[in-house]
């Protein structure tokens, strides 16, 4: 197996060598997204008390029952202790210091690109983000959101005309109360976590999918998260709700200008798939990660969780990190359902100073449930990537059935690479089964790519581009491209 | 001593035999044949009483008795043999255990007394030295590290120590190069009595060139679809399956 | 400061109450560190199941200042090898006796090799200052585990065993633990076993029970291996269901050293087992190994901890569960590779069978890397036994029941074959087949060494 693996990637180098010339485009590039742009902001003064959520649920003109769930979360989070399990150095980070509202000033209609904020539309242009017409082609409806407020959602009524609600959550908040009052905190309640509980305090925007009974989402729909405006935390709010025989790819990707100082990021994302209902969640997630001596840079606080309600459902995350200076997240499914399917794919690359702790959680709760794990960690540099992960099957979950794969990668004698499974079964007929490993990149394959006139670090590129395809191939075409380039990026001059 | 009656079997669901009817008698050798995926090994794994697959119809007799209404020890117990197309590897259970806990239950279900340990040691020495293996495969675990070849072999050994009535090989042929074939089939023409028989389950004419049949039945989707003498084997080899096929669809 | 719970500040008054009692017979670089133990213990206490190590074993239920605590010189007036005998067949042993924590003065009279020294801790700790400052408290540090510092608290005696350079014990020396009495006791025994350079030697501890109280025992254990030395360590428990034993095992390797150490539960009521190795010097081997066979409500975790703190180490770690009953399982494997300790490989396995609906397993193998040329991996399974191997048993005429009994062995094989003594092997084999086979009372209290009648125990 080994062999055939190794075989591919040599395959891969050559033909990468001579096609692919944006290889070499991306080295030498330290933070390609680096750039802020200059929007009038709206925002409320820094700090947090009842005042503040009052404010933000008054400007946001929500309903009661809104401003009731951000104080019942805000009461929550004042009783609560920022975690310290991961295997995280979490420097301590002042709540009262940061601004929980910024919004663009001019807020752009939606009905046509020309209405869109010149500079805003350059930033889009800058990032590459898929917003313009020709992007209906590729399939791809984006609702990006800039700190904070969505400001444009694209495709909106090619989505209508099948039932399907793609909008920001704000407005769904307005227009839709009751989907929003059902399901919004199902998954991750206002009091599941510290972070949790903060973003269901002060979340200003997101996005909110709905795909109703037996409608297959013609097209991928994405979000493009930004965090421009200095000392704001991000907290934005996804969620996700999958009827009856539905089915939705749904796409994440992130980026955030470059700053000295550390940003808060503290998303919460909620799925609900119901019966034989399919959710596929990807993420590429590309924040500021600091710099080379491991200043500045997006901390990433992140509660993703997804429910498979209905039997038959499925919920498969794939995520791509690259970014940010700490990571803390770990997308899970609960599998409620009988013969429900959760899936988690993950690549998380670190560099520099960056730390990563994430993994996973697979609840297994209803009969015949399956659950996949397929992690590939690389550390780099002075990094630390954990993988952290828990697989419980509950005493009435007859007959689950779970596989993890978890390997770790190590470019570099100052990272640490670190896995920790917990794996609690209380149930007789299923069967769990673990594997890691963890080892240095293959000096035989570098070689082997050096004789044949590859250089080192691009050896090293294609050689971890074949170690994680594995999980790139869960994402769809364009992502996979972008993803294959960030990893590129991101192990910049990790090779001495 | 083997009678299949109209035989459905079906598994996840899907029906896989449509109703197989064969006659086996003390004696012969009887060759199946057919395409990938047209239920050959699914009728071996139905006779000696895999659990995966469902009976839905018909009736199997076995020397006068109800095949379908035993367990599948006591199936093998009454001189049923299946040399499995994929023999399982069984770390930490050596070969000569196995065996001889195997043997004496056999002993058991006939009412005699069990192998003294030298018996059994003398019958291991014996029946190694008919079917030509090395000895040391039987100090290992159950097929543990084997190589395709050794499987093979380990399960005509296992064959030649229970002196079945009915030995059934699944796909025995499969990855052998000609020498351990060679061996293979030695084995069992010599344990070939008339009071036995023997059903081979085959993909090519090949193991026919070593083993030579009285009836060759081919198998397609579910179905005897046609039998014959030996020269069918031939025909099959030269021709494909393809005319099989044809005349069958028409 | 942190809050302590009440039974851990009932703990601390035992101890002050006591100490002169405790102090009386120890030598005064043991009791040195009692003051350090104290401080240590105030802010650790008994660990809960929200301490992370813990999780899965909760002690603070059991570990309370009511047991009735012996402070005397010598627990047990009776001869001991009267009553009981722990022989493992055809094996020829040094062996002695611990009972209640405490050594019992007689062996089997087997000559040891010149300059080796095996008795008890309290005794010899005050003869040889030199060894107790050098590793005594140094190889189980006080300040990281509550139940370290528990023991550290109250250690009076245990076992000694002082190996020097160059010197081979050819016999296993064996250690039969026994806890008996009429009342319910709390045991802290301490133990250090020192093999120096080129010196090899087999320890075995048999853990036993006799009576039905309820025991609550937590021992250290410290073991010293110096450069090219060679320890065998068997550590076989078999004690009735009211025992909580929470078994501390420190080993220090230093370079080339070989360590085997093996693990085997047969029958407890609550079981920990802390196993921490250290491998300190290049070249250095472990290879440990744990097999667990429960039911009814017993529970054992097995938390392990190696730690490659220099280059060009190797480990190997394998643990085999079966759970029936309602018993539970839990294994903690963590495997640190330090900084700089390249060429390392490091290979751990944890395997369970759960056999009934009631059955529970919770395993955490864990890597914590900081080298990158290395070789690591660990793999867990909880499930059943394999249905492709069952069908093919079946299929050559061997029963459902048998063809049951003959995987569960073969499951449990895998560790028994890394016994290194073959008459030991070969016992714990038979030990364990019958068990399956249901042809032994798995209640009885000495399963493993055959013990006489009269006093076999039943259950509770």
């Amino acid at each position: 197996m080994p062999e055939i693996r190794f075989k591919q990637t040599i395959l891969e180098c050559i033909m990468a060598t001579e096609q692919d010339k944006l290889l070499e485009e991306v080295t030498n590039r330290e933070y390609q997204y680096g750039f802020h742009t200059d929007i009038e902001m709206d925002m409320l003064p820094k700090g947090l008390d009842e005042e503040v959520i009052k404010e933000i649920s008054r400007r946001k003109k929500e309903p009661e029952f809104m401003l009731e769930f951000r104080l019942e979360a805000y009461r929550n989070w004042l009783k609560m202790e920022s975690p310290d399990w991961a295997h995280l150095k979490i420097p301590p980070i002042d709540f009262q210091d940061m601004i929980y509202y910024a919004a663009p000033k001019k807020k752009p209609q939606l009905e046509s690109m020309d209405e869109v904020d010149p500079e805003l539309r350059a930033t889009f242009d800058k990032l590459g983000i898929p917003l313009d017409e020709q992007k209906v082609l590729a399939g791809v409806a984006v609702d990006a959101i800039i700190d904070s407020v969505s400001v444009k959602t694209t495709f909106r009524e090619t989505l209508a005309e099948k039932g399907i609600i793609f909008c920001s959550i704000s407005e769904a908040i307005q227009e839709y109360p009751d989907l929003v009052k059902k399901h919004l905190g199902s998954v991750v309640p206002p009091g599941d976590n510290f972070f949790a509980a903060l973003n269901s305090a002060v979340f200003s925007d997101g996005s909110f999918v709905f795909i109703p009974k037996g409608v297959r989402c013609p097209m991928e729909l994405s979000s493009y998260f930004r965090i421009n405006a200095m000392n704001t935390g991000q907290f934005e709010r996804t969620l996700i709700v999958a009827e009856d025989d539905s089915y939705v790819s749904y796409l994440e990707g992130c980026t955030a200008p470059m700053r000295d100082e550390n940003q808060l990021h503290a998303a919460v994302v909620e799925i609900v798939a119901l019966d034989r209902a399919e959710v596929k969640y990807s993420t590429v997630q590309n924040w500021y990660p600091g710099d080379k001596n491991g200043k500045g840079g997006i901390f990433n606080f992140v509660t993703k969780r997804g429910i498979c309600k209905g039997d038959y459902s499925k919920i498969s995350w794939t995520q791509v990190e690259t970014g940010s200076a700490i990571t803390w997240k770990y997308p899970s499914c609960v599998l409620m359902g009988d013969h429900t399917v959760g899936e988690f794919y993950s690549v998380a690359l670190t560099n520099n100073y960056q730390q990563a702790d994430t993994g996973t959680k697979m609840i297994h709760l209803g009969k015949n449930t399956r659950s996949l794990i397929v992690s590939k960690g690389i550390s780099a540099g002075f990094s630390q990537n954990s993988y952290r992960g828990l697989v419980k099957v509950s005493k009435r979950a007859e007959n689950a059935r779970n596989f993890s794969q978890c390997d770790s990668l190590l470019l570099g004698d100052k990272c640490g690479a670190h896995t920790f499974p917990y794996l609690e079964i209380n149930n007789n007929s299923a069967k769990v089964e673990h594997e890691a490993t963890t080892s240095k990149i293959g000096e035989d394959q570098i070689f082997y790519c050096n004789q044949r006139g590859i250089d080192t670090e691009n050896a090293v590129g294609l050689i971890v581009n074949g170690y994680v395809k594995e999980v790139i191939n869960q994402l769809p075409m364009e992502f996979a491209v972008e993803a294959q380039k960030l990893l590129q990026i991101s192990l910049e001059g990790s090779v001495g | 001593m083997l009678k299949i009656k109209d035989l459905h079997a079906k598994i996840d669901g899907k029906e896989i035999l449509r109703g197989i009817n064969l006659e086996v008698k003390a004696g012969e050798i009887h060759a199946i044949m057919g395409p990938n995926g047209s239920g050959k090994s699914t009728l071996a794994a139905v006779l000696t009483g895999n659990e995966a697959f469902e009976v839905n119809e018909g009736e199997v007799e076995f020397n006068g008795e109800d095949l379908l209404d035993m367990a599948p020890e006591d199936r093998a117990r009454e001189g049923l043999f299946l040399s499995f197309q994929y023999p399982v590897e069984i770390p930490g259970v050596s070969m000569t255990n196995f065996m001889r806990t195997a043997l004496n239950e056999q002993k058991k279900h006939k009412g005699e007394e069990p192998l003294s340990a030298s018996d059994f040691l003398k019958l291991m020495r014996d029946r190694k030295k008919l079917v030509d293996i090395d000895s040391d495969l039987t100090n290992r675990s159950v097929n543990e590290g084997f190589s395709g070849g050794e499987k093979k072999k380990n399960e005509i050994f296992q064959m030649a120590m229970l002196d079945p009535k009915l030995a059934i090989l699944d796909e025995t042929d499969s990855g052998l190069d000609i020498d351990a074939l060679r061996i293979v089939a030695n084995g069992v023409n010599k344990l070939k009595r008339s009071d036995n028989a023997t059903i081979l389950i085959t993909h090519y004419q090949r193991l026919l060139d070593y083993i030579e049949p009285d009836y060759v039945h081919v198998l397609y989707k579910g179905r005897i679809v046609k039998s014959a003498g030996k020269e069918l084997a031939r025909e099959l080899e030269e021709k494909g399956y393809d005319w099989i096929k044809k005349e069958f669809e028409e | 400061m942190v809050k302590i719970a009440e039974q851990d500040t009932s703990l601390l008054n035992l101890f002050n109450e006591s100490r002169s009692l405790i102090e009386k017979d120890s030598s005064p670089l043991v009791n040195q560190w009692r003051t350090k133990a104290e401080e240590a213990f105030k802010q650790l206490g008994i660990p809960s199941n929200k301490v992370e190590a813990y999780k899965y074993t909760n002690l603070q239920p059991w570990f309370k200042a009511q047991y009735a605590y012996s402070f005397s010189e010598n627990g047990y007036q009776g001869k001991i090898d009267e009553i009981f005998k722990c022989d493992v067949e055809s094996m020829e042993s040094h062996t002695v006796f611990m009972v209640n924590g405490k050594f019992i003065p007689g062996s089997n009279g087997n000559v040891l090799p010149q300059g080796v020294v095996i008795g008890s801790f309290s005794e010899l700790a005050k003869k040889h200052s030199l060894i107790i400052e050098k590793y005594y408290s140094k190889i189980a540090p006080v300040t990281e585990d509550g139940m370290v510092a528990l023991n550290t608290m109250f250690a009076n005696d245990g076992i000694f065993i002082h190996v020097p350079a160059g010197k081979v014990v050819e016999k296993p020396i064996q250690i039969v633990n026994i806890l008996t009495g009429e009342k319910d006791l709390m045991v802290n025994q301490r133990n250090l076993i020192v093999i120096e350079e080129n010196a090899q030697a087999r320890v075995l501890f048999c853990d036993h029970t006799l009576t039905q109280s309820r025991f609550v025992i937590n021992s250290v254990t410290e073991a010293q291996i110096d450069a090219t030395a060679n320890l065998d360590f068997y550590n076989i428990q078999n004690q009735h269901n009211g025992t909580i034993q929470v078994g501390g095992y420190y080993f220090n390797q230093e370079k080339q050293s070989v360590l085997n150490a093996n693990y085997f539960t047969l029958h407890t009521g609550i079981a920990r087992n802390n196993i921490f190795a250290r491998l300190g010097g290049e070249h250095a081997e472990n290879h440990i190994s744990g097999l667990y066979l429960i039911d009814k409500n017993q529970h054992v975790d097995n938390f392990s901890y190696i730690n490659h703190a220099v280059p060009d180490c190797e480990s190997n770690e394998l643990f085999k569960g079966v759970m029936d009953d309602a018993s539970t399982g839990a294994f903690t494997g963590r495997i640190l590779v330090a900084k700089d300790a390249q060429r390392t490989n490091a290979y751990q396995s944890n395997n369970n069978l759960l056999l009934t609906e009631n059955a529970k397993m919770n395993t955490r193998p864990q890597l914590e890397i900081y080298a990158d040329d290395v070789k690591c991996s660990h793999g867990a399974t909880v499930g059943q036994l394999d249905d492709n191997a069952l069908f093919y048993l079946r299929a050559r005429g061997i029963s459902k029941e048998e063809a049951n009994i003959l995987l569960r062995f073969a499951f449990a094989y895998e560790v028994i074959e890394k016994i290194q003594m073959p008459e030991l092997k070969e016992q714990i084999r038979e030990l364990v087949e019958k068990r399956f086979r249901g042809e032994l009372d798995k209640c009885d209290s000495c399963v493993v060494c055959g013990q006489v009648d009269k006093n076999a125990m039943r259950c509770v």
